[in-house]
């Protein structure tokens, strides 16, 4: 009985850890593939000496990040100051929990998957509000006001493209949501809740042109600042743990998960996981083309984006949605 | 109910900070966001460049100049030399002054292409940075071709130029500064349509006409307010009368203004130096004045009064005659005018410098008044304003 107990924790925290250990490994490759797609647009060759091409440039990194001095600034509340990386680093990698990588593979396949996830995509700014309030400093705190105002605006519009695509599918399971786009991908009918989805998870992951959070022309290094060492690393993994759950979500609910670009025969031997890994590493390219490209806005005008544009075009679009669904009566159960 | 009276934050921006070029100090009074009160400190830079050019001969004076505002080396060297030879009641050769004006338009493009960028990188458009950094490299290389310097070239000298340019350099030249006009469309197509680089500078950091004069506002930032007045244009130096080119001016004053001015004087110095490299005929590169200009090395070794010569003008200097003078140059940054009193002997009496960052850098708390924190950055990139010059 208690053996058969043992045996379920060890599967579960197997399942676990298979999970963690591709994300934090691909964590570091994507920060290699941002500064060599960076050093591209800018006509650089970007990291080349650690390893055969530098791709062991983020290990460097990060084995040096860890094995410096972790300095609390006197000022600083120490405990939160400490739990506030921490806290962003669990929950950017609690949320991978519900995603379904292939047909079936997938820790926990709840109902209300995509609640779950939403939850704890908004449970994030805990963290940065955490850490600017607890290093007791002008930049870190006014990057944390700027990242609170920010991440709750656009989850008020994320909120209503994931009752779009709900609409669509009639289930909060994420399997369901990727099996409903069979037939067609939601990002060709529901293409503007897209963009603005893809275009709010910049936002919410605080990337250009919407990282005001850490905004370093003027907030020096935003609600980091006063970070260094192992805490900093902790941020900044969590910084791109969320980038690629971003990406994944936005695969999910609009680019078919693991399903293949066509249904035919050379494209849909390939096992659904590789697709779901090239869709994600799509998404996140267009993360970094973004990022090498576009200035940075300004606080007010992010807000006034958010509100007065994003709010009551998604919220159109959840009307003319369901009008459509259910004017030629086509709403799934 | 009682009345709370809510302090606002002071922020200590600066002098190390991303976005202070250089070390700039403010002092913000933020209100939230809004900026109250933004005042600069300076001179932290400060070199004491003015007092010890008093202990220097003319000649030995000149590198100073180029140490001011480190990105804009040549152009302030030129006012030295101007000043010095409006004592001297010198005539410069021709062909030094269309090399002078030549090397005064490389340094504006040199300017230029690294204030765009930088105003660029100061509202987070980290790419154009990059690219520029390229195109000034290969520029600079130009600087090293004549003078060996990257920066710090000492290249106009009181009479002329050091030494005359190398062979093939004109061809090289004319080669590679037209391949810019294609790379500032590029660079345009980056930033100008950008609805968010637009966003974030049209009517931010607005200055009107009048606010301009009574600043002491010069070069661009005065141009953007609608002024039309170049130093190039109303009192021509050296060659610039003899080339045709346009001066933009702007509309509203805002920072878009001042971006699109630097744009459009990157080109327009690329059409002066072209008519300069079409002009340009051999001859002498400085006045055949032994007493000022050293005499050529190979004369030296056979001549006596050559060797003299050398000998003089390297230890003692020359004597330059009594006599007070302000000459200004159009820098890339603004007017640069260096102001020459001088008591008969061999080393300046008074040299005080006028330097256009010094100006602009004093109208920021006007400008960033009630505009948000980021908007300072951004003003702050858009006055150009580098601590070697402000600070001297």
């Amino acid at each position: 009985m208690l053996y058969d107990y043992i045996l379920q924790l060890l599967i579960i925290v197997a399942q676990i850890m298979a999970v963690i250990a591709p994300v934090l490994i691909s964590v570091a490759f994507l920060v290699y593939a941002e500064r060599k797609i960076l050093a591209l647009i800018q006509l650089r060759k970007g990291p080349n000496v650690v390893g055969p091409f530098g791709l062991l440039q983020s290990f460097a990194d990060a084995l040096k990040l860890i094995t410096k001095e972790n300095i609390l600034p006197s000022g600083s509340n120490k405990i939160v100051f400490l739990l506030a990386p921490i806290i962003t680093m669990v929950l950017s990698l609690a949320a991978w929990a519900v995603i379904p990588f292939a047909p079936g593979w997938v820790i926990s396949d709840i109902n209300v998957g995509i609640m779950y996830l939403f939850a704890i995509s908004s449970l994030g700014v805990y963290g940065i509000i955490m850490a600017g309030w607890a290093s007791n400093s002008k930049y870190p705190f006014l990057g944390a006001l700027r990242s609170a105002a920010q991440m709750v605006s656009y989850e008020v519009s994320i909120g209503f493209v994931i009752i779009t695509v709900l609409l669509c599918v009639g289930s909060l399971n994420l399997t369901k949501i990727v099996e409903a786009q069979q037939t067609v991908w939601f990002a060709i009918p529901l293409l503007p809740m897209f963009i603005i989805f893809f275009i709010s998870a910049l936002a919410e992951t605080n990337r250009l042109p919407f990282d005001l959070p850490e905004d370093e022309s003027t907030l020096v290094a935003g609600f980091f600042t006063e970070y260094s060492s192992a805490s900093f690393v902790l941020f900044f993994l969590a910084e791109y743990a969320s980038m690629i759950l971003m990406s994944a979500m936005t695969v999910i609910l609009f680019l078919g998960g693991w399903l293949p670009l066509f249904d035919i025969y050379p494209l849909n031997i390939i096992p659904g996981v590789i697709w779901f890994t090239i869709k994600i590493m799509f998404v996140l390219f267009l993360f970094i083309w973004v990022r090498g490209t576009f200035p940075r806005y300004r606080y007010d005008q992010l807000m006034r984006l958010g509100w007065k544009v994003f709010l009551p075009l998604s919220l159109f679009w959840v009307v003319i949605t369901a009008g459509f669904l259910v004017t030629f009566d086509i709403v799934p159960n | 109910m009682k009345e709370v009276e809510i302090n606002s934050t002071t922020l200590n921006f600066g002098p190390q900070h991303p976005a202070a070029h250089g070390v700039l100090r403010l002092v913000v009074d933020l209100d939230g966001e809004v900026v109250e009160r933004a005042e600069p400190h300076i001179g932290l830079l400060h070199r004491g460049t003015e007092k010890l050019i008093e202990y220097k001969t003319y000649l030995q004076a000149v590198p100073y100049f180029d140490r001011l505002d480190y990105v804009s080396p040549m152009c302030q060297e030129h006012a030295f030399a101007l000043s010095t030879e409006k004592l001297l009641n010198l005539q410069v050769p021709i062909r030094a002054q269309y090399i002078r004006v030549i090397f005064a338009e490389i340094t504006r493009i040199l300017n230029h292409l690294l204030n765009i960028p930088a105003y660029a990188a100061d509202i987070g458009a980290v790419t154009p940075f990059l690219w520029c950094f390229e195109k000034r490299e290969k520029l600079l290389e130009f600087h090293e071709a004549v003078s060996g310097a990257r920066f710090h070239a000492a290249y106009f000298r009181p009479g002329g130029v050091h030494q005359d340019m190398p062979k093939g350099m004109e061809e090289k030249l004319y080669n590679y500064i037209n391949t810019l006009p294609k790379f500032i469309d590029d660079l345009e197509e980056l930033l100008t349509n950008n609805r968010i680089l637009r966003q974030r500078s049209v009517d931010i950091g607005i200055i009107t006409k009048q606010e301009a004069i009574d600043w002491g506002c010069s070069g661009p930032v005065l141009r953007s307010s609608g002024v039309a007045w170049d130093l190039r244009r109303s009192q021509p130096y050296d060659a610039y009368d003899k080339v045709d080119f346009e001066v933009p001016i702007g509309k509203k004053g805002d920072c878009f203004d001042r971006y699109l001015i630097r744009i459009e004087e990157m080109r327009q110095s690329i059409k002066i130096i072209n008519q300069c490299l079409e002009q340009i005929q051999p001859g002498i590169i400085s006045v055949n004045d032994n007493k000022i200009t050293p005499p050529k090395r190979n004369t030296m070794k056979k001549s006596m009064e050559s060797l003299i010569h050398h000998f003089k003008l390297f230890t003692e200097g020359y004597r330059v005659p009594t006599g007070e003078t302000y000459c200004a140059v159009e820098a890339p940054k603004g007017e640069f005018g260096v102001f020459l009193v001088s008591d008969g002997s061999s080393k300046p009496y008074r040299c005080k410098i006028r330097a256009p960052g010094f100006a602009h850098l004093q109208t920021l708390n006007h400008l960033s008044r009630g505009h948000l924190m980021a908007d300072i950055a951004a003003i702050l990139g858009s006055l150009d304003i580098v601590f070697g010059e402000v600070d001297r």
